[in-house]
């Protein structure tokens, strides 16, 4: 047995039982180690059995862009929680409990997370009836008592065009003592349909995991398939699904920068960003006929090519939107009545994001210097190089102008790809098949920030089991801590400048 | 604030001139299909993979179901073709099935009675069921000054009470069955109800998943199917406007 964890590369393929499988006290142990040394949890995952569950973990670290895969096997019905001295495992645990029926000794939130059956028949962490779903949002909520406190619900239902959630507020007056976020109204059960893939339906599936991420998510499964099949992609392929990927950035960058202004009621900006960001879209539209990229790639490549026509009328019209986008942005660093209103609410220190684990914009708005584009580089990430832009307040602040920052070298990125795209087939021809008994892990930076997929397929290359972890599984803590000490008002402006994934997280 | 007026002027005005001037769409958009394209040979060669979501029935001369359809161009190889027009929403669901011979029909008005209460000013309550807001990103597109949906009296509203209809998207989760039911339950009568996407209609890339009920059919009375993955804008803004007689 190697007692060794094994490190691999983004985007590739192993043997799985070249995983070393530790044991319980060694494997904890790996983990606690690593994440005190600045290493990331990027996937922990079950993969139940009839009589003995296999655990496994993906840890990153970004200085180095390391990728270490670690795994365990218990036939206990309980496991030992390290979420309360490393909180980045904490919605982990509680998702293995759920989907294993696997119970996590001394978790301190031991609760479900979707509120789902257990995928293991007859095996419940909370000794539920088997198949029966759990009825959802119903479980014990962290509570403050004392005079003048009080409690503040709301959702599943929220008042604009948004997915659904539970929020619940324990408040002293107008202040926010703690927040507590409830989800799994999404769960649409897409780990299980995946399951036994890839099926003709997988790549349309993973497209809507976030349908925001729709780019996001297929170029990490893409990556899966092609590691699991050894296809290489053309460079043509490579560059079109990186500008796939910042012409998605862009769209949701420039809608959180307009939406972040609606909420502090400064409409210039609002409304000129609402329109823009449907000008990115309409050049994602342009590639591909999808205003999300729907139907954009495929294993080795991507469907769609673009013509010189087409590329000279995308970089006419990125000309323009840079120009407007600028213009509505910058109007709100020169209005004191904005940015009085974004400086200082929402704070996250440094150390809690380190902690938590957050991912993406949200990390880097609080100091962490963490990109897998530039980190872990993969297809056309590997040949150039996007600066990471990063901030130190952990404010809403912080984090609208790391989307502008963001958006900036998106646009630059997509221009200089533009101009000098590669010759040659957009698509590789060889047809798709996966080898057998492998893992393959895949990592990308979506807009929220890291995207991981693990695969692990069984002896006749089908999924024994298709991890997803969207970047808002990591992030939707950072959010509950922001509103910590914060008037409650401030909700709706502390989540924009998040923008988290329902069904992201919900799977 | 004068860079504000300086800033305003720039983006000058915004607002598409559509309906009363024609919308141009990408040259790639999947709207409705070739009818002629749905023929007995391109069911053949398209019988082998066949489509993932039984969009496409091979039997006979071959059938596209829009309801189910995801625009996804899977299909394309196959030899179905999708012309660029977006019109594709329908008032019933056995609309939405096209083959060779089938007869367009697209959205019938309200009654004259509901034309009355709604004709100018409709109000929505939106819910998302399972949605992956794409669909939820695009209808917040049509309230955008590109958009400007409230210049037809079309609106979304924050409370079920306010609200004239109900604007269904995602395939219904099971955990937001209940809560959808007692939005509806909360819209007072009349109501119409608009299914949103493919999930909302019959479940689109998550049909028949034990986590959902493959749409809103089984259990609310729709007004309004508006198919694609998501709908664009324009398929929508279309479908709300024959809905209340203002194109046709």
């Amino acid at each position: 047995m190697r007692n060794r964890p094994l490190a691999i590369a983004n985007g590739s393929a192993v043997p799985f039982g070249d995983i070393p499988q530790f044991e319980t006290s060694i494997f904890l142990e790996t983990i606690l180690d690593a994440t005190a040394h600045s290493w990331n949890v990027s996937a922990y995952f079950g993969m139940p059995d009839r009589d003995e569950t296999t655990l496994l973990c993906v840890l990153t670290r970004h200085t180095e862009g390391v990728i270490w895969v670690v795994g365990a096997k218990t036939r206990e019905a309980s496991f030992p929680s390290i979420a309360a001295i490393c909180p980045q495992v904490q919605l982990f645990e509680r998702e293995i409990a759920e989907q294993c029926g696997l119970k996590f000794n001394r978790h301190p939130w031991f609760k479900p997370l979707r509120f789902h059956p257990s995928l293991v028949p007859g095996r419940d962490a909370w000794g539920r009836k088997s198949g029966e779903q759990p009825p959802v949002g119903v479980m014990d909520y962290f509570q403050v008592t004392g005079d003048e406190i009080h409690e503040v619900a709301v959702g599943p239902v929220h008042a604009g065009i948004i997915e659904p959630g539970h929020f619940r507020f324990q408040c002293h007056g107008e202040e926010v003592f703690h927040l507590e976020i409830s989800l799994g109204y999404q769960h649409r059960g897409i780990e299980s349909l995946l399951q036994g893939g890839p099926h003709p339906a997988t790549l349309r599936q993973i497209e809507a995991i976030a349908g925001d991420t729709t780019t996001g998510h297929a170029v990490a499964y893409c990556m899966v398939m092609e590691a699991l099949s050894g296809i290489r992609v053309p460079p043509r392929g490579e560059v079109l699904r990186g500008i796939a990927l910042e012409l998605e950035r862009l769209a949701n960058h420039a809608g959180d920068l307009g939406a972040i202004a609606g909420d502090v009621g400064y409409l210039p900006t609002s409304s000129f960003c609402g329109r823009i960001r449907g000008d990115f879209l309409n050049m994602t539209a342009a590639l591909c006929g999808s205003r999300f990229g729907r139907g954009m790639l495929i294993p080795g490549g991507t469907r769609f090519d673009l013509t010189e026509g087409e590329r000279d009328d995308l970089l006419a019209r990125l000309a323009e939107a840079r120009v407007d986008l600028a213009g509505a942005v910058n109007l709100l660093w020169d209005t004191p009545s904005v940015m009085g209103r974004l400086e200082g609410v929402g704070h996250v220190p440094l150390q809690t994001a380190l902690e938590l684990g957050l991912v993406g914009p949200a990390a880097r708005a609080s100091g962490i210097k963490r990109d897998i584009r530039n980190d872990f580089p993969y297809g056309i990430y590997r040949m150039t190089n996007i600066p990471v832009a990063s901030a130190f307040h952990g404010d809403v602040c912080a984090r609208t102008m790391i989307r502008w920052q963001e958006a900036q070298k998106s646009m630059d990125f997509v221009e200089e790809q533009l101009r000098q795209m590669p010759a040659g087939n957009h698509a590789a021809k060889e047809p798709c098949s996966v080898s057998e008994g492998k893992i393959a892990v895949a990592m990308t930076e979506g807009w929220r920030g890291e995207i991981c997929h693990v695969a692990v397929t069984d002896a006749s290359g089908k999924f024994s089991r298709y991890k997803v972890v969207d970047p808002s599984f990591h992030n939707w803590p950072g959010l509950a801590m922001a509103l910590r000490e914060q008037q409650i008002s401030d909700f709706p402006l502390c989540n924009k400048s998040f923008n988290l994934s329902y069904c992201g997280f919900d799977l | 604030m004068l860079r504000a007026i300086l800033a305003r002027i720039k983006q000058g005005h915004r607002t598409m001139p559509y309906p009363a001037a024609p919308l141009k769409m990408p040259e790639r958009f999947r709207g409705y299909p070739v009818q002629a394209s749905l023929c007995k040979s391109t069911a053949l060669s398209f019988a082998a993979p066949g489509c993932p979501y039984g969009a496409f029935d091979t039997a006979g001369e071959g059938s596209l179901d829009l309801g189910k359809c995801l625009f996804c161009a899977g299909c394309q190889a196959g030899g179905v073709e999708f012309s660029n027009d977006f019109s594709l929403a329908a008032t019933r669901r056995e609309n939405l099935i096209v083959t060779p011979e089938s007869v367009r029909c697209r959205v019938e008005p309200l009654s004259k009675e509901l034309l009355k209460l709604f004709g100018r000013s409709l109000k929505f309550r939106e819910v998302s069921a399972g949605g992956c807001n794409a669909c939820e990103a695009d209808i917040n597109v049509l309230s955008t000054i590109g958009w400007d949906l409230g210049r037809f009296g079309i609106q979304f509203t924050a409370s079920p009470r306010h609200a004239d209809g109900l604007w269904i998207t995602g395939p219904v989760t099971k955990n937001m069955h209940q809560a959808l039911l007692a939005t509806y339950e909360a819209i007072p009568s009349p109501k119409i109800v608009v299914a949103c996407g493919a999930c909302a209609i019959n479940g689109g890339p998550f049909i028949d998943s034990p986590q959902v009920l493959n749409g809103t059919d089984a259990f609310l009375p729709v007004d309004l199917y508006i198919p694609g993955c998501p709908p664009h804008p324009a398929t929508i803004l279309d479908g709300l406007l024959r809905l209340l007689n203002k194109i046709g």
